[in-house]
């Protein structure tokens, strides 16, 4: 079996104990979507504050694995005060990198190559892929922002 | 006389198997039971020597094959102290079984603000098809609630099941493991003028099951849990209920006649078998029950309080405050089931370590969330044993335990 440590990196630790925008956000302005793992019971929250395609802020909540929790913490790190078109691009990168084919349903990259995102922190999740089960776990939180950075888009 | 658990491992080919070349620790009963050699040889016997499709066949080998779907039959029903033959309904599985009891008897029976009275501690497969008629016919679903120490509080079940036409209950819970009082429920239900049903999924493969002893109108339980296939459940009945139920699924099967204008329906337990049966799977639970008997369910349930006593005290002598079993504290009280909580460290995290080391266990809901939300968790580990269980795996286990301190506690 590959070895759990890398799964369990250092800084995926670091993120799970001290985790970055855990928290909420008063809805409205920010809008707030829940994710569910029906296979484990993982939840994540995130509230998402967007105005002018930029996401001001972002806090999450919940409860789920060390994987999971660290992906919303290094998530909500990355794309804090990024546009919404970078975010698409890290969510294709992000993906990618979980060996996940792009999702129809996910809008696409207006501009810019989704390869050259630099992940930084979130590259240490590259390790999950060598443990299928748990890519879903990885996955939830970008899910679940996508689709509150929808929802926002839709009522602003 | 104990179970002789080396006896036992041996009659289960997977048991030789390595998992990250170590030996394979199996502590998921709960979620499925490993299938002994001779319930392996039944399915491939069946399908070497008598396979055809029953019942409509004139030809020897569909003779055979009918016989053989019969006699499992048979051999339940003697399994679990049915009187006849016919009161034992195949199904898929206990959730099918389950289903079928409400959309027949609750279908015809049941109307808006009728009281169907579950527990709390009631896997999906007792909850859903209850939501479901509550959603399309207006039933009204009632909660009987548990106490912290894992026990259904029972304070008030005269008014819960004031108006009741149904009480639904588990045996046994398959995240805490609770034995239910269920003659006693039953008891309590008739008196209301309410039927009683119990998911026996997590009981008839660990207890000596006696239909009548329950005081039950209806019982459902799963093959694949009491060392048979996947895909062949039971569902137990009184006779006067089945004969009175309209059928469930229609097709094949399960016709006297049908018509330009209509059909009759066949006789019980047919009339709810529609389609080509599970007849491989039929015959591997009639091994799996021969097996059990072999073996004897007292002594069965004698080894799992054993060994549940031993899980007990070893986990809590080795980690003290750090770990936390959800459900009784006493064995004989409960079943092989132990949900637990470690350092606070997620149960996918736990099980993630434990697989390192062989050891199987199960992390998440355990489909049961409503259960979860009480005890006030999103997901618990959970490990449940067996018959081909014993002291070595529960060692294993709480060695594997400590090594996840390694990522996670700093």
């Amino acid at each position: 079996m590959p070895d759990l440590e890398d799964l369990y990196r250092e800084i995926i630790l670091d993120h799970y104990r001290n985790p970055r925008n855990r928290g909420e956000l008063d809805t409205p302005p920010a809008v707030r979507a829940e994710g569910f793992n029906p296979l484990c019971g993982d939840e994540v929250i995130i509230y998402v504050q967007v105005a002018d395609g930029v996401i001001e802020d972002i806090k999450f909540g919940g409860q789920g694995c060390s994987i999971s929790q660290a992906s919303s913490s290094m998530m909500s790190a990355a794309v804090k005060g990024r546009t919404v078109e970078e975010l698409q691009q890290f969510n294709h990168a992000f993906r990618s990198m979980m060996s996940i084919e792009p999702d129809p349903d996910d809008p696409a990259p207006t501009n810019g190559n989704s390869a050259d995102v630099k992940l930084g922190d979130l590259e240490a999740l590259k390790g999950v892929v060598k443990f299928p089960v748990r890519i879903k776990c990885a996955t939830l939180s970008w899910h679940t922002l996508t689709q509150a950075v929808e929802e926002a888009q839709a009522t602003s | 006389m104990a179970l002789d658990t080396a006896a036992v491992r041996a009659d289960f080919p997977i048991m030789c198997r390595e998992v990250h070349g170590r030996r394979l620790v199996y502590l998921d009963s709960a979620a499925t039971s490993h299938k002994p050699r001779p319930v392996i040889d039944a399915v491939t016997d069946y399908y070497e020597r008598f396979n055809s499709n029953v019942h409509r066949g004139s030809y020897q080998l569909a003779v055979e094959a009918t016989e053989a779907l019969e006699e499992a039959r048979r051999k339940v029903a003697n399994f679990i102290g049915a009187d006849q033959d016919s009161e034992i309904v195949f199904a898929k599985n206990a959730t099918e079984a389950i289903n079928l009891v409400a959309r027949t008897w609750g279908r015809a029976n049941l109307g808006p603000g009728d009281p169907v009275v579950i527990t709390e501690l009631e896997h999906h497969a007792n909850i859903v098809p209850w939501h479901m008629l509550a959603a399309e016919q207006g039933i009204e679903l009632r909660w009987i609630p548990i106490r912290s120490d894992g026990h259904l509080d029972l304070t008030d079940l005269d008014r819960l099941l004031d108006g009741a036409r149904l009480l639904s209950v588990a045996a046994v819970s398959n995240v805490l493991g609770t034995i239910n009082p269920i003659r006693q429920l039953a008891d309590a239900a008739h008196d209301a003028g309410a039927l009683m049903m119990v998911d026996a999924s997590q009981y008839t493969p660990h207890l000596p099951t006696d239909v009548k002893e329950m005081g039950a109108d209806f019982v459902a339980f799963t093959g694949h849990k009491m060392c048979g296939p996947t895909g062949i459940g039971v569902l137990w009945a009184r006779p006067e209920l089945l004969e009175a139920m309209p059928p469930f699924l229609g097709g094949g099967e399960m016709i006297l006649n049908v018509t330009k204008e209509g059909f009759s329906t066949a006789a019980v337990p047919w009339k709810f078998e529609a389609g080509t049966p599970p007849i491989a799977e039929a015959v591997g639970l009639g091994a799996a029950v021969d097996y059990l008997t072999g073996l004897g369910m007292e002594q069965v349930r004698e080894h799992e309080v054993a060994l549940t006593g031993y899980a007990l005290r070893t986990l809590n002598q080795r980690y003290g405050d750090d770990i936390t079993i959800h459900g009784p504290t006493e064995p004989a009280e409960r079943g092989g089931v132990l949900s637990f909580e470690y350092k606070g460290i997620h149960p996918h995290d736990v099980a993630q370590v434990l697989d390192r080391s062989g050891v199987c266990v199960r992390a998440g809901h355990h489909c049961a969330k409503p259960l979860m939300r009480v005890l006030g968790c999103a997901a618990t580990s959970r490990a449940s044993m067996y018959v081909y269980n014993d002291e070595s795996d529960v060692d294993a286990l709480a060695d594997a335990l400590g090594e996840a301190d390694v990522f996670f506690i700093e």
